[in-house]
């Protein structure tokens, strides 16, 4: 297991120069007890949730990477961690060639200006005492300038961009006079005012109506074009993946079980999490119908996972090797990456 | 009232009294669940589908009240019985699953304990080992096996909750089902076995369901019929074949384009301009019309009647009816 495992990236087809992101063999614990009794009780061992157990990816310039999973896959935490709000257990984000973890408190300061996040409640990172015109000065105080005119004319500028038009009009507003789909609006222009190369969006469209969402997607990608940037873009909602994502990671419990463009994974997924995930997606054509089962029971506790491949105790497919041998990450054509043992026979078929 | 008719709301009209003024959240709506159907219900939020729903067992309380309409349900107006009766229609014969099952459980009640008073409390004469044996079998049924009852709710995963809010519901045996939003907190693999339960329950037990939810691709899925609100009015209903193929109004053709679809190659998603209006200040005449690409001027002065199309298809909308020409309808 070990050694197969702990080659990261076999991403044959990624330009080093083309990357922005290179996360290696990435891991948060998060420990579920501590003190001197639980450390007794349990002989020095700990137990811990494995939020995020050895995950390898990279992220192209320019591009929308997505990180879809169920709740409890740790996608979020991965978000997070590449964000570096987060410190890993083990690995590395290795960001425009420098490795996070090595930076002093100041350097990673100045580096939080080149990525920004977006997270699904508008209203729950927004301060409700900051009108939005100060919401968004914020960041452009600490990372671009201390001129008050100049900050101003920023602040209006992108508030015109993200469509919060006339800005005058927003600029003296506080964030429970808009809309929630304007509230998201004022999230990503704060996001976007640092000017970031890479933006972390954590299901920005989760808590949206379905007319409000197309606008938010859209807008999103009209600003990626105009700024240049590379999304994250963390989502539970392989439906709407679909319409702006170039490449897809696929994660279960802690690890990715499958990676590629995105039509390579959607129309030849050879893991059989993928394909179920992708089957269950409800079809707005009342003449769909569900062809394939759905796995038995739910996501499982990720303080003691299955052994061998997580996936193994619901997956139709599962044979003995299942159970005692972790399948790794590997490459079955160029760009697509699956970690199932059985993965060429589910590519074919 | 027709045979197949289980529940007839007609001219409904809920009222919330807030600072600000009165909000008219559900305003003479008229809609009729047929019995054994499962009927969808959707809308965005704010639309009133949720209000609508509650007002059904006449749940409201404090800032909320049904100003008028009538509620019949299997032969009675619901409207015309007193608070004391009320309670042997919730619980027994209209059941409700709700979005979050964590906070409609008790968190310091076993899941046996439950079921066995929901039963006791609505059939006194039910000895315990009758009521605990019904709960076995209910549970077994709904896929939890009975080790389980013995759980409290935070010891099970978000869809084994929800099977024990159904089965609450089952447990009396209720004629109808209002599930408001009961997938909404699941995961997909869950939302999908969960939906595959419901239809299973529908065709066994004959059950009706109203299933309320934001979900175009849920309502795709299980129902039978669907209807469609905006602005506290309902704007569509008919066949969900029919509504989904051909839809009348133009708020459904807008929603049904801007749903993604993870089956189709098409790349683009279609963007509705506008928001739903401020309720406190609808818009005169059709409440779409300020939103709507067909809108004409007769559109922004009356308000169109909820009529039928054609058949069992029904909207409320201008291009269906006779209207006087554009020129007599200048205000």
């Amino acid at each position: 297991m070990t050694e197969k495992t702990m080659n990261p990236n076999p991403d044959s087809d990624a330009n080093e120069s083309d990357v922005l992101v290179r996360v290696e063999n990435l891991k948060k614990h998060f420990p579920v007890q501590s003190g001197l009794i639980a450390n007794i009780l349990n002989r020095g061992h700990i137990p811990a949730v494995k939020a995020v157990d050895g995950v390898s990816f990279t992220i192209r310039r320019g591009e929308v990477f997505g990180l879809a999973g169920e709740s409890g896959s740790g996608k979020s935490t991965v978000g997070r961690l590449t964000l570096g709000l987060l410190p890993a257990t083990d690995g590395k984000v290795i960001f425009d060639g420098v490795d996070l973890g090595s930076l002093k408190p100041e350097e990673m300061r100045k580096m939080r200006s080149r990525m920004q996040v977006i997270f699904q409640d508008p209203l729950a990172s927004l301060n409700p005492r900051m009108t939005i015109g100060e919401t968004i000065e914020h960041p452009v105080k600490i990372h671009i300038t201390q001129n008050a005119q100049e900050r101003r004319r920023i602040v209006w500028d992108i508030l015109e961009k993200v469509g919060l038009s006339p800005a005058e009009q927003y600029y003296d507003k506080y964030p429970h006079q808009i809309s929630g789909g304007q509230r998201q609006r004022v999230v990503i222009a704060r996001a976007l005012v640092t000017a970031p190369e890479l933006v972390v969006a954590d299901e920005p469209i989760a808590m949206a109506d379905v007319s409000v969402r197309a606008l938010l997607l859209d807008l999103m990608m009209r600003l990626k074009e105009e700024f240049n940037l590379t999304y994250l873009f963390i989502t539970h909602d392989l439906a709407t993946a679909k319409y702006i994502c170039d490449r897809i990671a696929i994660m279960y419990l802690g690890k990715l079980c499958e990676v590629g463009p995105l039509q390579d994974v959607y129309k030849h997924s050879a893991h059989p999490y993928t394909r179920a995930l992708l089957e269950a997606v409800p079809v707005p054509d009342p003449k769909h119908r569900r062809t394939e089962p759905m796995p038995a029971g739910e996501i499982p506790n990720a303080i003691n996972p299955p052994s061998g491949c997580r996936f193994h105790p619901r997956c139709p497919l599962a044979q003995e090797r299942c159970a005692q041998e972790e399948p790794p990450l590997r490459e079955i054509a160029p760009g697509h990456q699956v970690a199932c043992h059985f993965a060429e026979t589910l590519f074919d078929s | 009232m027709a045979d197949d008719i289980l529940y007839s709301i007609r001219g409904l009209t809920v009222e919330y009294t807030t600072r600000a003024g009165v909000v008219r959240a559900v305003d003479d709506v008229s809609l009729d669940i047929r019995r054994g159907e499962i009927l969808g219900l959707v809308g965005e939020s704010g639309c009133g589908k949720s209000t609508l729903g509650k007002a059904l067992m006449r749940l409201h309380r404090g800032p909320a009240r049904i100003t008028s309409g009538e509620l019949w349900f299997d032969g009675r107006d619901l409207m015309k019985l007193s608070e004391r009766e009320m309670p042997k229609i919730r619980g027994a014969e209209i059941g409700m699953v709700f979005q979050d099952p964590m906070t409609s459980l008790n968190p310091v009640q076993r899941i046996i304990e439950h079921l066995t008073e929901t039963i006791q409390t609505h059939e006194p004469e039910t000895s315990d080992e009758e009521a605990y044996a019904r709960a076995e079998e209910l549970v077994e049924r709904l896929g939890i096996r009975r080790e389980r009852l013995k759980d409290y709710p935070h010891q099970m995963s978000g869809g084994m909750r929800q099977r024990v809010m159904i089965s609450l519901a089952l447990a009396l045996r209720a004629k109808l089902v209002i599930a408001d939003e009961p997938t909404t907190s699941l995961d997909v693999i869950v939302e999908a076995k969960f939906l595959d339960l419901l239809k299973e329950l529908q065709k066994e037990f004959g059950l009706t369901i109203l299933l309320i939810t934001h979900n175009i691709g849920v309502v795709a899925e299980v129902a039978d019929r669907v209807a469609v609100m905006y602005a506290a009015k309902m704007a569509e209903v008919g066949d969900v074949n029919e509504v989904f193929a051909n839809p009348k109004h133009p708020y459904t053709q807008g929603l049904l384009k801007s749903v993604p679809n993870i089956r189709l190659d098409e790349g683009e998603l279609y963007k509705m301009g506008g928001a739903p209006p401020n309720l406190l200040h609808p818009p005169s005449g059709c409440r779409f019309a300020p939103r709507c690409p067909e809108a004409m001027d007769i559109c922004h002065v009356k308000e169109p009647a909820f009529d039928v199309v054609e058949g069992d298809h029904l909207a409320s909308c201008w291009l269906y009816q006779e209207h006087p020409e554009p020129a007599g309808a200048v205000s």
